[in-house]
Parts: structure tokens; C-alpha cells; sequence
């Protein structure tokens, strides 16, 4: 079936205009994965004595707590996120509505900000601690109490925020199974947890990878959290032979390895799931949820406030607490600027990146071969690396190119264009794009991967070109999965921090920026009103996009 | 479907703005003056400000990290548009001076007011501010007199007892750097050892965290940036002012080299279009005025030993400090992570 569609699909693209399909999938790919390339080129310098020094001392420290950091995650974002999913899209029980847009809230916090309020709350100098130590008359190792900054920590800060990629996308699968076949699974005798484990969570596969390989590479390129948790991270390695030896040749080729492990990792996931299919052939038939009662609604409930509670409600509340101290300085117009500036770049953004998503999606689902395969991995690495490191990626062609074409212009006409793009907002967004497109890339993949592939053929039988199969089948069907990758391209670029801060032109300041400024400073008081106005601002999409999502639901029903 | 198409509209009336806000600021910065920052806005903009105030010359900012910024500038080349690089260490300003970024000025005023060992010998850059970094102390615990030197917390008797931030942290590096430019790499080694065997705990958090860790006591000493312990002096939340209270400054080195301390600082571009403005901006920088806001705003020490200085620093006293060229911090920045990696501080 897979094999006749791809075969159709050949037949197909010779027809039509495939080759200038095909030719474009190459030129964006290309462009979009200059920065990675100028990163993993790094390879072929010479490798300095740096390597031996990092090999003799503390590679061994990067390698193993980013691996640590990476399974505990991993746990962590799919248990959370695929109980959160499954309580909400498959279950029925007091305050279900409620908790099934709640389950995306921690979404809008930053990973930093979390560890910023957690260490707050539960360090040996915070209230908690504090509390207890003049309340039993306790001193220091009189009592044990987990350390909030330590690798544990770390694991817990990162899943608590990064579930909701999880959640997100193994909902959106879940609601879009078909009933008839956990109905057939639930008639063949299976138990509600056997159909879950055997029918559900398998047919779920692709969603539930797309949104643990988006936790994991967010995990990998996390810095912030890891720095001020002082975990020695492949992150904070490649900053520390960056910054502080000043190699950053060496800091680069470190971060090409990372690179090449991800690949490594993308490139085994999408082959071992090649040959298989996950869409049904079933119509979307009325769902029934199953009627939790008594206890059973009370532990689903529950569960539910908990991990709303700590990813969400706890670290907003403490920040809420420090704004509300300090607002009356903070708010000013200045400030009203910041709140523009970044709501624009993230609408940008994340406009920019659904198209190049869509774009790159369908191409590879029409010529589903090996080159649109690897052209799409390679264009999807940008998520693992540190923004920084992107950042630089960016600079060093851009700046090339405006440098050759101010060289050009003097000697031909003699005219000085000084640098074109460089410090402007396009060279912000184009960055944007190539960190980010892994997001919004995921997610219309996931999505397209929903749809039969006979819509496809039948579409085409009745001589629709492939424009017209995208415009008026799969971009209607992918309306929920469009909205999703924009979301979450737009909430990422609203709490992007480090390529921003590099790359940004003149007296252009975001919200970001600013709470990092004052963080980095130490100044968390003052930090948490542009905190807060990132969640705010990262809540509006998220339940504009859950209500039509919800919407959605409805009208099929 | 009339919904979808009030969607597209909606859509379509978001991007065209969007777009014009992409292309628009492809301004010229003409005779402008523009500053890559190390600093960020709040500790530097205010006097910026001022500078524009009394020049009329209008000034564009952007901060970032030292190493970013300075990337940043290479990359552009001579068509980069700074023509100030300012930072908050002195370890970037010799590694911009090596990469041969900054431009050599000759200014007899700078020369006059900023003390020799807080400038680049070529006159590429200049310091602007002091910051030393000092041993925090809970008096409860500690008699002042049990403490002399940096090097006398590697000592066993402080066991379990010392908290350090991250050797990640730009301060720490230059501690150690500034300790092996004077007491040379061998006896710095030695030092590490014992002194990374007496820490308390994993070094984590900032400079402040050490100071609360010490006021909570989880430990008796720590080694911290001494405009933290004045941020907390005169902040605005009880909390911190409660844990500065509960404890003391002491300058550490004080019978030899003196106190470690590092500068902020800054040095003209070699793309710098507007040469007069830049030398204008550094020695407005380092005129009465501003040395005192530095205090005043972010207990920083000024450069020119003459300048007054604010309430809070005065009540610390007088200090000896460290006549090393700052340069110097730079030069072994690189000797220092490796030192310190081999000794395994985090």
C-alpha cells in the first residue's frame, strides 16, 4: 500500500511539475541548513590541543550528564505528556475542559524562569527550607532536603515546562484516531489499559516521537537551566571552550558532534518507522470517552492539578508575588515597546516558519524518497543547537555575503552599501527559521502522516496538480496541525533568548532580553514582570488555538 | 466556508504590517554613535543618556555577551557599524585587542585620569570601573581575624565551609588568572586543590546565592563580587537586606598584592565612523560624574582613586588593590579554566 503510493507518486511528479518541486524542496533546504553546515565545516579545521586537555578533564562529565539529562527528560515529558493527552482526549471526569487546555500553560514558561523561581522557593536560604529549619530548630545538615540545582533538578525544571509538546501533539492523535478501532480493540475482550498500551500508544507512534525528539532537542540546546543549576552539560562545555578558553573553533566542532548525534538519532527514527503507517481508513465516527467515577475521577483530577500546579501554578504565583512588589517602576512605555517588538517577531516567526514547514512536509510526502528524507533531517537539526551557536552560524555567511556585496558595489559603481542585512530584523527571522523550523516541522508532518494516502490519489485521479491537492485537501484537514506549529513556533520565539541577544539591531529589545538582563544580574524581582508579560502574552495563542482545536472536535461530532 | 476566509483576512492584515516592521529599520546611523555593550542597558544607558543630553550626539545601543559581541564585530569587519565596544571584564577587552578589533588612541586626558594597570598598555583600551572581588564572611561563625588571603581558604581548617560559584563564571576565571600572572601556575595548583576540597557544596547559583548560602549557614565564608552584597544592601526586598545583615566584607590580601579586582571597560572600534564622538564618549565616561554613578547606581569602585565614593562602599573602608595590569587577567584566562577543570571545580 505505502509501496503503490509511493510508485503513484513518481508517476505522478513526472506529470506534473515535480522537477520544480523538487528543485525548490533542494533550495530552501539548502539555505535553511547554511548555518548547520558552517557549524559542522568547523570539522575540518585542525583540532587544537583544546581536545586533549577537554578529553583528559571533564568531556566525560559533558557527554554523561547530557546523556542522563536527555533519558530523564525523555521520561519525564512522555509520561507526563501522554497521561496528560490520554486523561483529557479519551476520558470523562469533573473538570476535564478545564485541565485540557490548562495541561499546555507550563508551555508559556521558560525553561530559566521556572529554575530561577523554583531555586527561589526551595533552595536552603529560600522560605520553604527557612521555614522548617526555625520551626524544628534545625541547622545546616541537621536534615535532608533534595537539592533544586542539581542534575535532578535540571531533569525536573526541563520536563515540567517541555510536556506540553508531548501533550499537544499525542492529544491532537488521539482525538484524531479512529473510535472504531479502540471500539474493535475493547470488543476483541482488552482490558481499557491493555487498549490503551497496544492500540493506542502505538497508533500514536509518530506524535508521540515528534514531540519527545522536540523535548529532547530543546533539552540539548538548553543552557540557561543547566548554567544555573551548575550541571556540567554539552551546553555549558561548548560555552565555557567558547567564552572562557576563547577557542571557539574547538567550541564549534564540540557542537558539530552534538550535531551529528541528533542527526544520527532523527535519521534511525525515521527510518525504523519508513515501512509503517498510522493513518486508519475508519470515518470519524462520534467519540465516546469513558465515564471515569468515584475515586477514579478523583486520582484523574487530580493528577491533572498536580502537574498543572507545579508546571504552571506555583512558579506563576512566585512571580506574580516578586511583580507585584516592583510594577508600578517597571511598567512604563519603554516597556509597551518590548511587548511589541516581541509579539511581532514571534508572529513573524512563526508565519515564516509554517510556510517553510508546510512547504518542506508535503514536498517529501509527494516524493517520498531518500533525498527529500535527508534534506528535511538536515533541515530539522537547527532545534539542537544552543541559540547562540545558531546565532554564529547566521553571522558568519551573512556578514560574508554583505561584505562581498559592499566589495562588489564599490569597485563596479563605486557606490558603498555598507551592510545589507546584517543587524536587521530579516537576519533575526531567518535565524529564527532555522532554529525553529523543526518545530512547526514536526507537527505538519505528524499531521500529514493522519491522512490516507487514497485522498491523495483520488485527488489526483480526478487531475488536481499537487498545488491544488495541498490548497484544497490537506491544508483544510491540516488546519489544527497548522495552528499548532505556529503556536508553538511563536511561543519558542517569544521566550528566544541568546540568538536574539546577538543578532538584534540597535536599541531593539525584547521581553526576553530584558528578564534575562535583570536575571543575569541577580535582580530577580525585577525580572519577573517581563516574565510574567512573556507567559501572558505565550497564553493568548495557546487558548485561542485550543478553542479551535476544541471547535474542530465539536464539528465532527 | 466563511470562517476560514475571516481567518485568511485576519492573517493577511497581520503579515503586511509585520512585513513593513521587517524592512523598516534599515535606518542610517549617519553621525549617530553606536555602542556594542557587555553591559547590560540598565547599568549603562542612563548615562548614555546623559552624554546625548549634553552633546546632542544620539547614541544606539546594542548589549549582548562579550564573546558574542565580539564575534559579531569580526564577522562585520570594517563595515560594522559599532564604534564602541564596551565590556564588563577586562579578559575581552584583551581578547578584542588580539584580534586586533580595537583601534589605538592617543588621549592625554584618558591617559591623565585612568591609573596605568587599569588600561591596555597600547592605549586600546580603558577601565572604566573596579569591581573586587572580596571574602563574605557570617560573623557568628568566623573571627575576622582567622581570615588574611585568598590563598588561606585552601587551607584544611576550612573544611567543608567555603562557597564559590561556577568556574564558569567570568570572575573566577580572572581570580585564578590574576593568581597565576603573580604567584605562577604551580603554587595556583596547589591552592585549587585545597581550596576546591573545602567547599560546601557544588558550586552552583550566582554571586548573591553565595552570599545567602552564607547568611542561612550553609557555609562560613564565601568569595563574591562586592557590588552584590551592596545590591543587597540597598534592596528593595527584605529578604536580601536580611541576609546582607547578617554579614561582613572582608578585604582580602591586604598585607601583599591587595584585593583581586577586575574593571568594566571599553575601547574604539576599528570600523569607527565617528572617531571624535567615541574618544568624546570614553572621557565623558570617566569624568567626576560618572565615576560617582557607577558607585551610586551599581557599587562599582571608580577608576580615578580621587572620585568620591558612595555611602555604602565608604562604610567598607579603604582597600589595597591588585596593581596587575588587568591585561594580565586576559592573557591567562585560558590557563585559569584548565587549572581549575584539572582541579575539578565545577
Amino acid at each position: 500500500m505505502e509501496i503503490k503510493s509511493a510508485i503513484s507518486g513518481f508517476k505522478f511528479a513526472n506529470q506534473y511539475s515535480g522537477r520544480s518541486w523538487r528543485l525548490g524542496l533542494l533550495i530552501v533546504t539548502v539555505i535553511v541548513a547554511i548555518p548547520v553546515l558552517v557549524i559542522i565545516a568547523s570539522l575540518s579545521q585542525p583540532f587544537s590541543s583544546t581536545w586533549q586537555h577537554l578529553a583528559d578533564t571533564v568531556l566525560i562529565d559533558y557527554i554523561s550528564n547530557s546523556l542522563l539529562l536527555m533519558v530523564g527528560v525523555g521520561f519525564g515529558t512522555l509520561i507526563l505528556g501522554v497521561s496528560a493527552a490520554w486523561l483529557t482526549a479519551m476520558c470523562d471526569f469533573p473538570g476535564r475542559k478545564i485541565l485540557s487546555w490548562a495541561f499546555l500553560l507550563p508551555m508559556a514558561m521558560p525553561a530559566y524562569i521556572i529554575a530561577y523561581t523554583y531555586t527561589g522557593i526551595l533552595d536552603f536560604a529560600g522560605p520553604i527550607q527557612s521555614t522548617l529549619r526555625t520551626t524544628f530548630d534545625w541547622g545546616y545538615g541537621d536534615y535532608y532536603f533534595p537539592q533544586v540545582r542539581s542534575l535532578g533538578g535540571a531533569i525536573c525544571m526541563l520536563s515540567l515546562v517541555l510536556y506540553p509538546y508531548v501533550y499537544m501533539l499525542v492529544r491532537i492523535a488521539f482525538l484524531e484516531q479512529s473510535t472504531a478501532v479502540l471500539e474493535a480493540s475493547r470488543n476483541l475482550g482488552k482490558k481499557s489499559w491493555q487498549t490503551f498500551f497496544s492500540v493506542a500508544i502505538p497508533m500514536s507512534r509518530p506524535a508521540i516521537v515528534a514531540g519527545v525528539s522536540l523535548a529532547l532537542m530543546e533539552t540539548l540546546a538548553d543552557y540557561g537551566t543547566v548554567a544555573y543549576f551548575g550541571v556540567s552539560a554539552f551546553t555549558t562545555g561548548i560555552f565555557r571552550t567558547w567564552y572562557g578558553l576563547g577557542e571557539l573553533t574547538t567550541a564549534a566542532q564540540l557542537c558539530a558532534f552534538l550535531l551529528l548525534f541528533v542527526f544520527a538519532l532523527i535519521m534511525a527514527e525515521r527510518w525504523s518507522r519508513q515501512r509503517l503507517r498510522f493513518h486508519h481508513n475508519s470515518a470519524n465516527k462520534k467519540l465516546v470517552r469513558m465515564q471515569l467515577k468515584g475515586w477514579h475521577a478523583y486520582t484523574a483530577l487530580l493528577t491533572g492539578c498536580f502537574i498543572v500546579g507545579l508546571g504552571f501554578v506555583i512558579p506563576a504565583t512566585q512571580l506574580v508575588i516578586w511583580a507585584s512588589s516592583r510594577w508600578q517602576e517597571n511598567l512604563n512605555g519603554a516597556f509597551l515597546s518590548l511587548l511589541l517588538n516581541s509579539f511581532s517577531l514571534a508572529a513573524i516567526a512563526a508565519i515564516c516558519c509554517v510556510i517553510v514547514a508546510t512547504f518542506l512536509a508535503y514536498t517529501k510526502r509527494v516524493f517520498n524518497s531518500r533525498l527529500e528524507l535527508g534534506a528535511v533531517g538536515i533541515a530539522s537539526l537547527g532545534y539542537a543547537v544552543p541559540g547562540t551557536v545558531i546565532a554564529v552560524g547566521v553571522l558568519i555567511p551573512v556578514a560574508w555575503l554583505d561584505n562581498k556585496i559592499d566589495f562588489l558595489s564599490r569597485a563596479w559603481f563605486d557606490i558603498p552599501t555598507g551592510l545589507l542585512l546584517s543587524g536587521t530584523i530579516g537576519i533575526l527571522v531567518f535565524a529564527y527559521v532555522v532554529r525553529f523550523l523543526s518545530v512547526s516541522l514536526n507537527t505538519v508532518e505528524s499531521g500529514l502522516s493522519a491522512i490516507k494516502p487514497s485522498i491523495d490519489e483520488s485527488a489526483r485521479s480526478l487531475g488536481a496538480g499537487p498545488g491544488q491537492v495541498l490548497k484544497r485537501v490537506h491544508l483544510p484537514i491540516l488546519r489544527s496541525s497548522l495552528l499548532t506549529a505556529a503556536l508553538l513556533v511563536f511561543v519558542d520565539v517569544l521566550k528566544e533568548l541568546p540568538t536574539t541577544l546577538i543578532l538584534r539591531p540597535f536599541n531593539f529589545n525584547t521581553l526576553a532580553v530584558r528578564t534575562y538582563e535583570l536575571a543575569s544580574d541577580e535582580r530577580l524581582v525585577d525580572a519577573a514582570l517581563p516574565a510574567l508579560a512573556i507567559i501572558v502574552i505565550g497564553l493568548l495563542p495557546v487558548l485561542l488555538i485550543t478553542k479551535s482545536i476544541l471547535n474542530e472536535r465539536a464539528s465532527h461530532e | 466556508m466563511p470562517r476560514r476566509s475571516a481567518l485568511l483576512n485576519a492573517a493577511l492584515g497581520v503579515v503586511f504590517p509585520l512585513l513593513a516592521f521587517v524592512i523598516a529599520p534599515t535606518l542610517s546611523y549617519g553621525d549617530e554613535l553606536n555602542i556594542y555593550s557587555a553591559r547590560q542597558e540598565s547599568l549603562i544607558k542612563p548615562l548614555l543618556d546623559r552624554f546625548t543630553i549634553l552633546t546632542g550626539t544620539k547614541v544606539n545601543l546594542v548589549t549582548g555577551k562579550g564573546d558574542a559581541l565580539l564575534t559579531r564585530l569580526k564577522s562585520e569587519g570594517l563595515n560594522s557599524p559599532a564604534d564602541v565596544l564596551l565590556t564588563v571584564d577586562a579578559g575581552r577587552l584583551y581578547r578584542a585587542q588580539k584580534a586586533g578589533i580595537l583601534r589605538p588612541i592617543s588621549s592625554e586626558k584618558l591617559n591623565l585620569a585612568i591609573p596605568a594597570h587599569l588600561r591596555s598598555t597600547e592605549n586600546q583600551w580603558y577601565g572604566l570601573s573596579i569591581r573586587a572581588r572580596v571574602i563574605i564572611y557570617a560573623p557568628e561563625r568566623v573571627d575576622p581575624s582567622e581570615l588574611s588571603t585568598y590563598e588561606a581558604l585552601s587551607d584544611p581548617s576550612w573544611q567543608g565551609k567555603v562557597c564559590i560559584r561556577s568556574s564558569s563564571n567570568i570572575y573566577n576565571q580572572s581570580l585564578v588568572a590574576g593568581m597565576i600572572a603573580s604567584q605562577g601556575m604551580e603554587k595556583t595548583e596547589a591552592w585549587l586543590k585545597g581550596f576546591v576540597a573545602n567547599f560546601a557544596r557544588a558550586p552552583a547559583g550566582g554571586d548573591r546565592d553565595q552570599i545567602k548560602a552564607v547568611a542561612a549557614g550553609q557555609c562560613d565564608v564565601a568569595i563574591v563580587n562586592s557590588y552584590y552584597l551592596g545590591g543587597m544592601i540597598n534592596s528593595d526586598d527584605k529578604g536580601q537586606q536580611e541576609a546582607a545583615s547578617k554579614v561582613n566584607l572582608f578585604w582580602p590580601n591586604q598585607r601583599d598584592r591587595g584585593t583581586h579586582i577586575n574593571i568594566s571597560g571599553a575601547g574604539i572600534t576599528q570600523s569607527a565612523k565617528n572617531l571624535e564622538s567615541a574618544k568624546g564618549l570614553l572621557v565623558f565616561l570617566a569624568n567626576d560624574e560618572s565615576q560617582r554613578w557607577y558607585g551610586e547606581t551599581n557599587n562599582e569602585f571608580p577608576v580615578r582613586p580621587e572620585v568620591e565614593v558612595s555611602k555604602t562602599l565608604s562604610a567598607w573602608g579603604p582597600f589595597k588593590a591588585d596593581q596587575l595590569n588587568v591585561g594580565k587577567l586576559g592573557q591567562y584566562n585560558a590557563d585559569a579554566i584548565m587549572a581549575m577543570d584539572r582541579a575539578g571545580w565545577k
